[in-house]
């Protein structure tokens, strides 16, 4: 081939290789929950792929149980089909430990790591490095119906006690309108009835486990806050609360049926939009009630954005989970959504956003909710786990449900409360000393 | 016709005992009859009835949709819209289509000369290997899921459309060996032996006598392993992540813990079955000719 004819061919060549370079994309395949903040997420995707043209999501959207069951299969065996997985304050330091998640200790500056909110960041983080970013953080806290509680003449302290939520129940408990004095879940689940369970039991002075990992379901504390929660809701609950979750009892609680429901903060920004909810204009707030001690009163739970260590693109992941979680996403959620759909819980940024303070009047609540909670410190005497509504081990997830069990049976009346809590007490020591933590 | 007519008349009200005598037999026949009808619609209503609320469901706001149930409410199309908006839903149908058309013919294609042999030339452990086939049947699939992920891992098999209609193939197998071989096992063999008389091949013995006498029951056995492989839920879960997932998958991810979601998953429901709805109701005649195919004899 002659010079003057390959030249041109070599050019052209050269000038394909080049543009197809400049069209190579990273597809990252993202994992999430099927979560209102989440599909907001998703639907911004082309944004993100505005900015960042080099970059091409991929989702993947399952129900929370589902999804759980999904990722650990693959991060335990090293898949390697997602590259951002969400999970939860629960999952993240364990598969941190076990060097699943890729470790995020070299964040960009303009990420201003220090702006996330300080529990959320120790709950996402495994020796002193985070292995997830925050999507968002929530607490539990105490909503109440201000009109009934002022009709009846009842003033709420800034600190209420489990004492005085039952006698506001049984003032306000109206059955044969429809409306119940306090709404709690009973669904049984680790992540449903005892996310609630649990921190009423901390209130009450209790724990899970003693430091040498003995379990505690039998001890007085257990007793008098089980016999406490199933007395309130069988007296002044709503019919069949032992298969109310969360969203039963929003349902519940913005139609009007319930004076009092004790629960996650993300509920606030549904409970207050008009269009969802039927109290909206009549909604009262409190931080959760507290008996004993404020230790463990209300719990701590984060979605948050991880790497595997499997993940061949880490580089896309990251971009993608730093903006998912950055202050500008925030910015983008707020300006295109409205700011009360904004993920609340994660930045101290969120909350000094005027906007954001305008349009949701609970903020305050839910930042010193997020703040005052604290995983490795959440019970009256000291324990050997780290979570607030939950034990940060891998066989929490089958003693939780099997205790949740439990705790719904005594709550339909099936079994006494004792009888409820030595079944479960047996059944968790079994469960320990088969995982080698008791002899 | 006439004369049912007539009975029919004559079998009104009070008749005189003579009469009674003499048409009691027809009427409870005809009693009997009517009673298995009212008892079959019953039981297709009930059996219907999720599914009819399923598409209405998908047709109101979320919030009519958790309220009391009502028959009464204004249709809208606000959750196809929302659902369409958030996947693609024909990516997901298509490989639907692909993975549960595909396993059936791969199944079919080994399941036959299976069949073939098993009903044709039995030895002695061939009610052994039938049995031994159908036990694996028997094991619930989570027990074999992280062997067979890590096998799809190192074979590169994980979110591809191969890799689930091997597993779909293998799943259905027993049942499509097992139907085929009952529908062979009713074919006289004369006729097999009367083709070979006249010098056809093994291969010709089936492809022009076997396979065009029993095509019914071919027919509903691939349309039964089609259903089967739509329908699956676990294996299409836990295998697939984006690119092959197929409508199991995609109904799944319209389930949430938090939030209202019923109607969109309704809606999402109903597009997912329709398409096998509608190729049911086309091949209603094959499954039921399969079904009932060589039972009178």
């Amino acid at each position: 081939m002659k010079l003057t004819r390959a030249l041109p061919l070599a050019t052209l060549t050269a000038a394909v290789a080049a543009a197809s370079q400049a069209q190579a994309q990273t597809e990252i395949t993202v994992a999430t929950v099927n979560n209102n903040d989440m599909v907001i997420m998703q639907s911004l995707t082309e944004e993100f792929e505005a900015a960042h043209p080099d970059v091409e999501l991929d989702w993947v959207v399952l129900e929370e149980n589902v999804l759980r069951q999904r990722l650990t299969t693959d991060v335990a065996t090293g898949g390697g089909q997602f590259d951002v997985m969400t999970i939860g304050t629960y999952e993240v330091p364990i598969w941190a430990e076990r060097g699943w998640l890729t470790p995020l200790d070299d964040l960009p500056e303009a990420y201003d790591v220090d702006d996330l909110l300080q529990s959320v960041r120790d709950g996402l983080s495994h020796d002193g490095t985070l292995h997830a970013l925050p999507f968002y953080g929530e607490s539990s806290m105490m909503y109440y119906r201000q009109d009934l509680f002022d009709a009846a003449g009842i003033e709420v302290p800034e600190q209420p006690s489990w004492e005085e939520v039952r006698d506001w129940a049984g003032q306000l408990h109206d059955p044969g309108n429809e409306t119940y004095g306090i709404c709690l879940r009973g669904k049984p689940g680790w992540g449903e009835n005892m996310a609630f369970v649990s921190t009423l039991v901390n209130t009450f002075g209790g724990r899970w486990f003693d430091e040498e990992w003995n379990p505690e379901l039998d001890s007085p504390a257990w007793q008098e806050a089980i016999s406490f929660y199933v007395d309130l809701l069988d007296n002044y609950g709503p019919p069949g609360a032992s298969s109310n979750g969360f969203n039963e009892n929003l349902a519940l609680f913005s139609r009007g049926n319930c004076a009092m429901w004790v629960d996650a903060t993300s509920a606030a920004g549904k409970l207050y939009d008009p269009d969802e909810s039927e109290v909206a204009n009549r909604l009262g707030f409190a931080p959760a009630p507290v008996a004993e001690t404020p230790k463990g009163s209300h719990w701590l739970w984060s979605w948050a954005l991880g790497i595997p260590a499997t993940s061949e693109k880490k580089e896309a992941a990251e971009t993608f989970i730093t903006w998912a979680t950055s202050k500008e996403y925030i910015e983008l959620v707020g300006e295109t959504q409205g700011w009360t759909s904004v993920p609340p819980g994660t930045r101290e940024s969120t909350y000094a956003n005027e906007n954001y303070q305008q349009a949701a009047p609970f903020a305050d609540f839910v930042l010193e909710a997020i703040r005052g909670a604290d995983p490795t410190d959440s019970t009256l005497e000291p324990s050997p786990y780290i979570g607030v509504q939950f034990v940060g081990i891998p066989e929490f997830q089958s003693i939780g449900t099997q205790v949740g069990q439990t705790v719904a049976s005594a709550l339909t009346g099936d079994v006494t409360v004792e009888q409820a809590l030595q079944t479960a007490q047996r059944a968790t020591e079994r469960t320990m000393q088969r995982a080698g933590y008791l002899d | 016709m006439t004369t049912v007519k007539t009975k029919t008349l004559a079998g009104d009200g009070q008749a005189p005992a003579v009469s009674v005598l003499r048409t009691s037999p027809m009427r409870s026949a005809r009693t009997r009859r009517l009673g298995l009808t009212v008892l079959g619609w019953a039981i297709a209503c009930l059996i219907f009835f999720p599914i009819f609320w399923m598409v209405l469901t998908g047709f109101k706001t979320e919030s009519a949709a958790i309220a009391d149930p009502s028959l009464i409410f204004s249709p809208t199309l606000e959750s196809y819209i929302e659902v369409q908006a958030r996947a693609d839903y024909f990516k997901f149908a298509l490989n639907s289509v692909v993975v549960a058309f595909g396993s059936t013919l791969a199944a079919l294609l080994i399941a036959i000369p299976a069949a073939y042999s098993m009903a044709f030339l039995p030895t002695k452990r061939t009610k052994g290997t039938l049995l031994w086939m159908l036990s694996t049947k028997m094991l619930p699939p989570v027990g074999v899921l992280v062997p067979i992920y890590l096998l799809f891992r190192d074979f590169g098999l994980l979110d591809t459309r191969t890799g689930l209609v091997i597993v779909y193939t293998l799943m259905n197998l027993p049942i499509v060996v097992w139907m085929l071989y009952t529908f062979f096992k009713d074919l006289p063999k004369d006729i097999l032996e009367a083709g070979r008389m006249d010098g056809a091949s093994t291969l010709q013995e089936v492809m022009f006598l076997l396979l065009p006498l029993t095509l019914p029951g071919i027919a509903s056995t691939g349309l039964l392993s089609v259903i089967l492989s739509w329908n699956e839920a676990f294996w299409s879960l836990n295998l697939t992540s984006s690119n092959a997932a197929p409508l199991t998958a995609y109904i799944a991810s319209f389930s949430s813990p938090e939030g209202l979601f019923w109607a969109k998953l309704s809606a999402a429901s109903t597009m997912a079955i329709a398409p096998i709805l509608v190729f049911g109701w086309l091949t209603q005649k094959q499954m039921v000719r399969g079904l009932t195919f060589g039972a009178v004899k």
